[in-house]
């Protein structure tokens, strides 16, 4: 065999393996959109579940993603923003930084299973949270905080060092250069990369069903104090999310209506994620004219 | 001796101005943040490792029966008195699941990546790129939902038996890691200098040898680093794969057979056991053993890029 028939074969299997890989991706969301689409409605996305009854809803769970969701960001925001910014501008390059960034590598491995179990140990157990909101905003914190953080400091190294210069040229500190000059010019790709990893915390379950728990107690969504226990608000209450309750029914397997509630969940799911993919997208790119004027 | 004016201005000039006691504060509270996050890691190896340890400290299981027994009964005790906590059957049963999906995914994350790269560009850019970027972002529920009302009924079609095991882990797995592997593999290819293609071109090369001796050659510790994290993450894997094996806590017998892994027998049954009890402390050493096998899978990464870059 020549190798210009060789060629051709290799290129043809090639282009084989990448049609099944497309063939088998756009299956997969095709299912997912077909099977869970039709089980939309306004009643599915906003009745309370029911446990041994067809026709529930995931009204709560859909509360309670968000509610996670929103908590862990503005927990673990803050945290990530202050890390990549000492890693990025002022670590020097030494071996106490070399350590650091293999410590946040390690937290970002560890199995998503395994920060569940430490928030379980620590804040349902040791703090005695319970299965709260809380307890699995910490989970999701930890989970998300590596992810974060690396995102960010990417931000940060895409900055000319010259924007620097100039801060510091101006008379400027390095804090007042960091945060007049170079946190301004990366929102735009600060906030993609925390809107993607908002996708990332919306569909985690593995590291919340020991940490928020896998109940849903109704709520009571005209009542908006904190302190109550039905109010949606309150952070000491158990809370499981939608990512949650689609395991939960599958792997329980009581209510007789799991599969169409799952499939109609994980359409959810799909879209809120296909939601935020292009949210950020579009912000990042939005705003970036803003900002720039470009 | 100092008047009192020179005194106050000697006070003044090295006083920290405002600029600079901001400057302070700013980076007191961004290294306070880093280290947040160190003592995170800290404490979950920390706290992890102290639970996973009381099985053999407190509970006095030998770690070679631990590691190598086949029985896992945490309820009840042996002949000799001693509990059954060996632990194998998960162990085979996580690595079996992690092996045999990358073995499958690397030549079909391997060959998008190529054809992304260096066949087809245009549509590699316009139709692969999006769509693997979107999958990876897919919940594992999600995954192991379709596992569950897809994979499982294929395979008890195919194979009779209940459709749950480690073939169906694998297929889920497969799709799931896929994603991942080939994004990473394409970064890796991208990073491969133009000039090493036209050189091989230029000498004659076809694209087929240029893409196999050459782009694949150098590209080798990116494309090994992403297999290596396709696996850590398919080892790790928890709910998908929960969903879908079956959880007897078996020595795998056959692929469709039901067994467990690991993380299958931590989900379920963390929430079934008393804290501080026998049982409970054999689940977290096997989340000890989780811990630790993530941490090699981290080292692996790791000396590939070492390698990687001395070339």
């Amino acid at each position: 065999m020549n190798s210009k028939k060789q060629n051709k074969i290799a290129i043809g299997a090639l282009y084989g393996i990448a049609g099944l890989v497309v063939l088998i991706l756009l299956a997969l969301l095709g299912y997912i959109l077909a099977s869970g689409l039709p089980q939309l409605s306004w009643h599915f996305l906003t009745a309370p579940a029911k446990a041994f009854l067809k026709g529930g809803g995931v009204g709560v769970q859909l509360f309670n993603s968000f509610y996670l969701l929103i908590l862990a960001m503005a927990i673990s925001f803050p945290i990530a923003l202050g890390a990549a910014i000492y890693l990025y501008e002022y670590a020097r390059d030494n071996w106490v930084t070399t350590t650091i960034r293999t410590a946040i590598e390690i937290l970002s491995s560890l199995p998503s299973v395994v920060v569940g179990l430490f928030g379980f140990l620590f804040f349902v157990v040791k703090l005695r949270l319970g299965f709260s909101i809380l307890s699995g905003a910490f989970a999701l914190t930890f989970f998300n905080l590596p992810l974060l953080t690396r995102s960010i400091e990417d931000s940060l190294r895409t900055i000319d060092l010259e924007q620097r210069e100039g801060g510091l040229a101006l008379g400027l500190s390095r804090w007042e250069t960091i945060t007049r000059v170079i946190l301004p010019a990366t929102v735009p790709s600060i906030l993609t990369g925390v809107i993607l990893s908002a996708g990332r915390v919306f569909g985690e379950a593995a590291a919340l069903i020991y940490t928020a728990g896998q109940s849903a107690p109704a709520l009571n969504f005209a009542d908006w104090n904190p302190f109550n226990i039905s109010s949606p608000l309150n952070p000491m209450r158990p809370a499981e999310t939608l990512a949650v309750h689609i395991w939960k029914i599958n792997s329980e397997g009581i209510m007789p209506d799991a599969k169409a509630i799952s499939s109609g969940s994980s359409a959810v799911l799909i879209i809120a994620i296909l939601l935020f993919n292009f949210a950020a997208r579009y912000v990042g790119k939005r705003l970036y004219k803003r900002l720039t004027s470009a | 001796m100092k008047t009192k004016t020179t005194q106050q201005l000697e006070q003044q000039l090295t006083r920290h101005s405002k600029a600079a006691k901001l400057e302070i504060w700013g980076r007191t509270i961004s290294l306070t943040a880093l280290l947040l996050i160190v003592a995170v890691v800290v404490a979950i190896i920390g706290f992890v490792a102290s639970k996973g340890i009381a099985t053999f400290t407190s509970n006095h299981v030998n770690l070679w029966d631990f590691l190598t027994g086949k029985s896992w009964n945490p309820n009840i005790t042996d002949a000799n008195g001693k509990p059954e906590v060996g632990a194998l059957p998960m162990i085979v049963g996580s690595f079996l699941i992690t092996i045999l999906s990358a073995i499958v995914a690397t030549p079909f994350a391997i060959g998008t990546a190529v054809f992304m790269n260096e066949i087809s560009p245009n549509r590699g850019a316009k139709i692969l790129q999006p769509v693997t970027e979107l999958l990876v972002g897919i919940p594992s529920v999600v995954y192991g939902f379709i596992g569950l009302s897809v994979v499982v009924p294929t395979t008890r079609a195919i194979f009779g038996g209940s459709g749950f095991g480690i073939l169906s882990g694998t297929c889920v797995l497969f799709v799931m890691i896929l994603p991942t592997v080939t994004s990473m593999s394409a970064d890796a290819l991208k990073s491969v200098p133009r000039y090493y293609r036209e050189a091989s071109l230029a000498l004659g090369a076809t694209q087929w040898q240029t893409i196999y001796k050459v782009v694949l050659r150098a590209a080798t510790p990116g494309l090994m680093t992403a297999v290596v994290f396709g696996m850590a993450r398919a080892f790790g894997e928890a709910l998908a794969v929960q969903m879908v094996i079956g959880n007897a806590a078996l020595m795998p017998n056959s692929l469709v057979s039901p067994s467990s892994t690991l993380t299958s027998v931590l989900t379920t049954g963390i929430g079934n056991t008393v804290m501080g009890s026998l049982q409970n402390n054999a689940l977290w050493s096997l989340a000890l053993v989780l811990l630790l096998m993530s941490l090699v899978f981290n080292l692996i990464i790791r000396l590939i890029g070492r390698k990687g870059r001395l070339q």
